[in-house]
């Protein structure tokens, strides 16, 4: 489609002027803004930013939860030939600096007072900031500073610069190409600085429309954006896809309100990292523990029904007529109305993506009715490379390439990708992206992975992160970290794992257990505890720990290719790895490296064989303040097996 | 930041409270400007709830007189001071338990809504009409003190620290120009504090609140009072700005007692 996002908009406004494009509950109420009103209002902000003075070609940062008006202001940016750039929420002040600096940010639309301040502190770092405009005025009433104002007072402002110029914004929109670029992206990074993905408008709406095709997305669908709209998952699939669809996207009313709100709007396409789903099975769970007995058995009796007829019955096999008639009783008594608590009642199409996903947790909802899929891709393809197809869904694989996507797999095993979405590249980073992107189009995804004998790629790791162990018994075997690391996480007591073993002898892994899974589960078993550390160090816990481990490596050992990959030793750490200590990226991945440096005494504790190990770190309070947190940490041998070896 | 304060709306004069034999309070007299925050603080059992009941009317003192905008009111009772816009929060938390949020803070409505019980309960157009008017004012309470999520939910089953926000929120339904707070922070861990800190503060700028709160935590009184009186065993021995009181000899022996 050779058309921009402004121009999508325009379009809908003009052909469903009255249908709804965006609702957002407010005060109890979901209030809904019409395609008309949306346009009237990017109008306004328009030419607010342009009487402050933003320029074409100009950069703007966003930094905000999903709320109508910010999303206006993307509209708005880009109908002017700025640039917005949505930055992450959550992003400590001095994360932001770079970005900011980078490229040369001079305007910032903000939410909130919290978000204001955070500017305001940037500034004595960035002095090029000179418009803050904020959308909820709480708690800046008193704000004395140059160059702050509310998004209320530039829609004002904006407005009656419209009505002495009404062709002005019309102008501004035509005159954008389809070529140009639309938005910037700044991706997390493992290490170094954050690196600004240049998108097009052709490169984002080309994927946002190969998506859709493929899932018959219709302007009927309903969405819930309560994602970072900084990532590119959620900016895909509640703008690219919302203007090139004209669905409705709904914004909670706050982030505690989701499950309220996902339960009220009943979204019938959704999207969402694995640890989302994680979170709902987890707390159906614990809720059905708590449940009477007779619910309890009649759960577990249709749940066991589901799991065997379910997965077929989505993936479109024949099932027996006495297999459909109990599934058909299990809908009506216990998965229809889960579904309904979960918000899963009208689900068509439900994307999970960013991770590996569980494969108990991904066959417990296609076994009781939601149609979820996996998907692949990254900020630099704008999300769609691969899909599964509505009755191809599996755990293990990612999907077949999209429309308009081409694959390879080069010699080191690494994916390549030729995609209409591509980035344009990275900003001012030509080595980079020379790095990333082959003359001839292709660009490399540095993830390692096959095609499988089905058709579906099927990733293992990173290919810089998978390695060899050298030394011992498995001398030489093929070591993919995460692979190990997602295997482990499945278990729902377990919350994190770091995974060494790439030049060393064996593979030693450090745990962080699921803090509420685990908590309930030592209330169960009447186990006191006196908070995480404690609870983290319980023998019991180790135990529980160490079966997990031991059922991951005789897993492993099946596997022809990762079988020296099993774990040999573990020890479960006495703090949470949190991205605010660096320990995880933004996107909640475990910064290996990173980690290896800060918690060293305890590596060398795992490889050296002690059983136990004193460790002192430093924690980063929410509110900036620091403390530090010292243990003694048992370090615990598992139990390895033989590899199975595969016949040949 | 930038706040103005007022005249003197509240003034206590020459106050005395007796129980039988037991003197609670003894002769007190302090002022309450417009928008300030005041605090009123002592060691257990000095008359802090005392001195808070007297004003709210739920004590009659023997001695002395109590004006609110020039209006004196002796002999009030609590419904009656709280038409003139005096509110409070307790320090026990007196909530509905098994009533759902939005219910207990529109109790706090109940002084304003006009329409008489069997209007309300036929459910008449103009009974209705006003109770969405109220039921707005509470939503945009509920927002101010970010408890949307518990909305629907009984009081008595929310964590402590919510519940005082429910408290406050009920306070503030009333549309007090006056705003009594007992001990908002009792029993509260720092984050909590912290977070009931800026809620008190934002009421007194966004509502224009005039606020006075006993509070036992000095930090938090030093931090967002205006302006501090200091009572022991039913004397009022302290009074100006937290500096002042920091400073004041009386105060330090009160609080940390003295060599004789």
């Amino acid at each position: 489609m050779q058309t921009t996002f402004p121009r999508l908009m325009l379009t809908h406004a003009a052909e469903r002027p009255t249908a709804p494009a965006l609702r957002e509950k407010e005060y109890g109420i979901w209030q809904t803004t019409t395609w008309s009103d949306l346009a009237r209002l990017v109008q306004s902000v328009a030419c607010g930013l342009h009487q402050a003075g933003l320029q074409r070609g100009e950069h703007l940062i966003v930094v905000g939860s999903n709320r109508p008006r910010l999303y206006a202001t993307m509209l708005a940016a880009q109908s002017l030939g700025a640039i917005p750039v949505p930055l992450y929420q959550d992003a400590a002040a001095a994360e932001c600096v770079f970005p900011i600096t980078n490229a040369e940010v001079r305007f910032a639309v903000v939410e909130d007072q919290e978000q204001v301040d955070k500017m305001l502190e940037v500034r004595e770092q960035c002095p090029q900031l000179t418009h803050i405009f904020y959308d909820d005025p709480r708690g800046l009433r008193k704000y004395i500073e140059d160059g702050l104002g509310s998004l209320e007072e530039l829609i004002a402002a904006g407005g009656v610069f419209a009505q002495q110029h009404p062709q002005f914004f019309s102008e501004e929109v035509a005159k954008a190409q389809y070529t140009d670029v639309a938005a910037m992206f700044f991706t997390s990074g493992t290490t170094g600085n954050p690196k600004g993905v240049v998108h097009t408008h052709s490169s984002l709406i080309d994927r946002a429309d190969a998506g859709a095709e493929f899932d018959k997305l219709t302007s009927a669908e309903d969405v819930l954006a309560y994602m970072p709209p900084a990532w590119i998952g959620q900016n895909i699939f509640s703008y690219a896809q919302w203007l090139v669809c004209g669905y409705v996207v709904n914004c909670p009313e706050s982030a505690a309100t989701v499950t309220i709100d996902l339960k009220e709007i009943g979204p019938t396409y959704y999207f969402a990292p694995p640890r989302v789903f994680e979170g709902m099975l987890t707390s159906v769970m614990i809720r059905m523990e708590d449940a009477g007995s007779f619910k309890r058995k009649l759960f577990h009796y249709f749940m066991g029904v589901a799991k065997k007829v379910g997965p077929a019955l989505m993936d479109g096999q024949s099932v027996g007529l006495k297999d459909r008639l109990s599934y058909a009783l299990g809908n009506l008594m216990v998965y229809g109305p889960l579904r309904n608590n979960m918000g899963f009642s009208r689900v068509r199409v439900a994307y999970t993506a960013g991770e590996a996903i569980g494969p108990d947790l991904f066959t417990f909802f296609r076994s009781i009715g939601v149609n979820i899929k996996q998907l692949y891709g990254s900020t630099e393809t704008a999300v769609f490379v691969c899909l599964q197809p509505d009755n191809e869904a599996r755990a293990d694989t990612v999907g077949v390439p999209c429309k308009g996507v081409e694959i390879k797999v080069a010699d080191n095993g690494e994916i390549m990708v030729k995609s209409p979405g591509l980035l344009k590249g990275y900003y001012k980073n030509q080595k980079a992206t020379d790095e990333v992107l082959t003359a001839d189009g292709w660009y490399h995804t540095s993830d390692a992975g096959f095609i499988d004998s089905h058709g579906h790629l099927k990733i293992i790791d990173r290919v810089k992160d998978v390695g060899r162990i050298q030394g011992g018994a498995n001398d030489g075997a093929m070591f993919a970290p995460k692979y190990v690391e997602n295997k482990l996480k499945f278990f729902p007591h377990i919350k994190e794992v770091v995974a060494y073993g790439d030049q060393r002898e064996k593979v030693c892994v450090m745990i962080n257990i699921d803090f509420d899974a685990v908590g309930n589960w030592a209330e169960r078993r009447n186990l006191p505890y006196a908070g995480y550390t404690d609870l983290a160090q319980k023998p019991e816990v180790y135990q529980l720990v160490k079966e997990c481990v031991e059922k991951v490596n005789a897993d492993l050992a099946e596997d022809s290719m990762l079988a020296g990959s099993q774990v040999s030793r573990f020890l479960i750490l006495h703090k949470e790895l949190d991205a605010d200590d660096g320990e995880l990226t933004r996107t909640n991945k475990v910064r290996r490296g990173f980690i290896a440096d800060k918690y060293k005494p305890l590596v060398d504790g795992l490889y050296e064989g002690r059983t136990e190990q004193f460790i002192e770190t430093v924690v980063k309070f929410e509110d900036g303040r620091t403390g530090s947190v010292s243990a003694t940490l048992k370090i615990s041998d598992a139990k390895t097996f033989t590899p199975v070896k595969a016949a040949a | 930041m930038t706040k103005k304060i007022g005249d003197v709306i509240l003034d206590v004069s020459n106050i005395s409270l007796r129980f039988g034999g037991v003197k609670a309070l003894t002769d007190i007299s302090f002022n309450v400007r417009e928008h300030e925050v005041r605090a009123i603080i002592g060691p257990n059992g000095a008359g802090k709830s005392s001195m808070l009941n007297c004003i709210n009317g739920v004590y009659q003192p023997q001695e002395g007189s109590i004006t609110f905008r020039g209006q004196k009111f002796d002999h009030m009772n609590s419904r009656q001071v709280a038409e003139m816009g005096i509110a409070r929060t307790f320090q026990n938390l007196a909530l509905f338990k098994g009533m759902s949020v939005i219910d207990n803070i529109m109790t706090g409505r109940n002084l304003r809504i006009k329409s008489n019980l069997f209007m309300q309960a036929l459910r008449l157009g103009p009974a209705q009409r006003e109770e969405e008017e109220h039921r707005e004012f509470v939503e945009h309470i509920i927002d101010f003190l970010e408890i949307q999520a518990f909305r629907k939910t009984p009081v008595g089953q929310l964590p402590y620290g919510l519940q005082k926000r429910v408290d406050l929120g009920r306070a503030l339904a009333m549309e007090p120009q006056v705003l009594l707070l007992d001990e908002p922070m009792a029993g509260m861990n720092m984050e909590e504090k912290q977070d009931m800190c800026r809620f008190i503060l934002d009421v007194n700028d966004e509502f224009g609140s005039t606020i006075v709160l006993i509070e036992h935590d000095m930090g938090v009184v030093m931090d967002i009072s205006d302006r501090v009186v200091v009572l022991d065993y039913g004397k009022k021995i302290g009074d100006g700005t937290p500096e002042e009181v920091r400073n004041n000899e009386e105060v330090i022996s009160a609080y940390l007692g003295t060599s004789h």
